[in-house]
């Protein structure tokens, strides 16, 4: 398999590096927005990534009720460990820039909302795997759970930005369907994107072997 | 003998009967509740003293209190069965569906008889004046089920855990907030005055929520249940 090779790995350092390197030299600053438009860079991928750990995390959950292999929980729990990290940064990266723009760290707009219920959720789920001791109880149990929390995550992202209003920009998933991205921004915006998800593969695929070795030893040394 | 075919509602239904039966032999979760809900409309009358509020802070602070009154009643229906070793039991007796409708039922109705008790002493301590009680009765409607729902569910997976009570409201709180935040949306317009029409959107989301997590628990409730 590619990815037990590891040069692919020093082609994501440069790759990373030329990206961070574009974000700041070669995108152009946005209309409106200016200079702060640059943390779009970093702060949609991460954003991006809470979110599809988070989905991951789901699809493990539901392939461990329908198949009770403890790989699949494995998955789930590795990834919202990487999810977890993904979700800090992009609250940390999306206030720094509410600071510049509205003012204010904090104030509440739909999309603060949202990205604070994921965190919560996050910390709910990890409380709960705490609060079990046996463990197939507790994968059994933080799985309905992960899939419990995934369905509500729509009416967090979707609904409640639509009904309420928000101030944060969406040039990408916006009512009308079109990109409205300057093409060097665009160019700078998708290589991002693309790297970020990559070394969060990377992240995953280290935390889930970690985890296996984990239970290898717990269980040589119950026996 | 008589023999019948009891069919899936109807034992959701000996399971509501027999959970109210329990229920008014200890009175364990009525008390909690109505005692929780009263403590906290007290502590806030109390605090505010004789200021009269606006609606942006009364409809929060009703659903405060609804909410934090759930968390303190609506876990007892599961946690009872496995403190009191019942749970088993039940298990052999009937499907795993039938159990959680007939809890859900449970909650359901004794979330709605603190309402009857608790929202018209809201009112009149804090001197509200709902302009469109229609629209706010239907809110409260829609929002305490949906409530009843996310507790109901999140009980069953609590009652299997240690440290209960706390993660009882922490693994609620995140999934029951389109409730409360479209709750608290829609409480506010009514009390402002708002038609039917205005709250349309809300309503929408309380019952689509609903739904939703019904729809949920019946598909996942097997897994929690059966050990």
């Amino acid at each position: 398999m590619i990815l037990d090779k590891s040069w692919w790995k020093y082609l994501l350092a440069v790759w990373m590096t030329v990206v961070i390197l574009g974000a700041f030299l070669y995108a152009p600053p946005a209309k409106g927005l200016g200079e702060t438009a640059r943390i779009i860079f970093f702060h949609v991928p991460t954003a991006w990534l809470a979110t599809l750990a988070f989905l991951i995390s789901a699809v493990g959950s539901i392939q461990y009720l329908r198949t009770q292999e403890k790989k699949y929980d494995i998955w789930a729990y590795s990834a919202a460990q990487i999810g977890l990290i993904f979700a800090i940064l992009a609250t940390v990266t999306g206030s720094i820039w509410a600071k510049k723009i509205w003012q204010s760290y904090w104030n509440w707009d739909p999309r603060e909302t949202s990205i604070f219920i994921l965190l919560l959720i996050y910390a709910a789920y990890f409380a709960l795997r705490s609060a079990i001791d046996i463990e197939e109880q507790k994968a059994k149990l933080a799985a309905v759970y992960s899939i419990i929390a995934f369905v509500t995550v729509p009416f967090f992202i979707f609904i409640i930005p639509r009904v309420y209003e928000s101030l944060h920009p969406d040039p990408l998933i916006n009512p009308e369907g079109e990109i409205k991205m300057d093409s060097r921004m665009l160019q700078v915006f998708i290589n991002s994107l693309l790297s970020f998800t990559l070394l969060f593969f990377w992240m995953l695929r280290l935390k889930i072997e970690t985890m296996k070795i984990h239970f290898k030893i717990e269980q040589s040394l119950s026996e | 003998m008589v023999k019948r075919s009891l069919s899936f509602i109807h034992k959701a239904y000996i399971v509501f009967l027999k959970d109210l039966h329990v229920e008014f032999r200890s009175r364990y979760a009525v008390n909690a509740i109505f005692l929780f809900a009263i403590t906290t409309l007290t502590a806030i009358s109390f605090s505010i003293g004789p200021i009269r509020l606006r609606s942006e802070i009364l409809a929060p602070l009703l659903w405060i209190i609804l909410f934090f009154s759930s968390m303190s009643g609506l876990a007892h229906i599961f946690v009872r069965e496995e403190e009191q070793q019942t749970a088993d039991t039940l298990r052999l007796l009937t499907s795993p569906n039938s159990i959680f409708l007939g809890k859900w039922l449970f909650n359901i109705i004794l979330l709605f008889s603190l309402e009857v008790l608790i929202i018209p002493v809201f009112l009149a301590m804090m001197g509200v004046q709902v302009d469109s009680p229609g629209t706010f009765l239907l809110i409260i409607f829609i929002g305490s089920i949906g409530l009843a729902s996310v507790a109901t569910l999140i009980a069953a997976i609590i009652s299997q855990a240690s440290a209960k009570g706390a993660l009882f409201a922490v693994l609620s709180f995140p999934i029951s907030l389109p409730v409360l935040i479209s709750g608290i949306h829609g409480t506010q317009l009514a009390m402002d005055g708002g038609t039917f029409k205005e709250a349309i959107s809300d309503i929408q989301i309380l019952f689509s929520f609903s739904i939703v997590i019904v729809t949920l628990s019946l598909l996942l409730f097997e897994f929690i249940w059966r050990k």
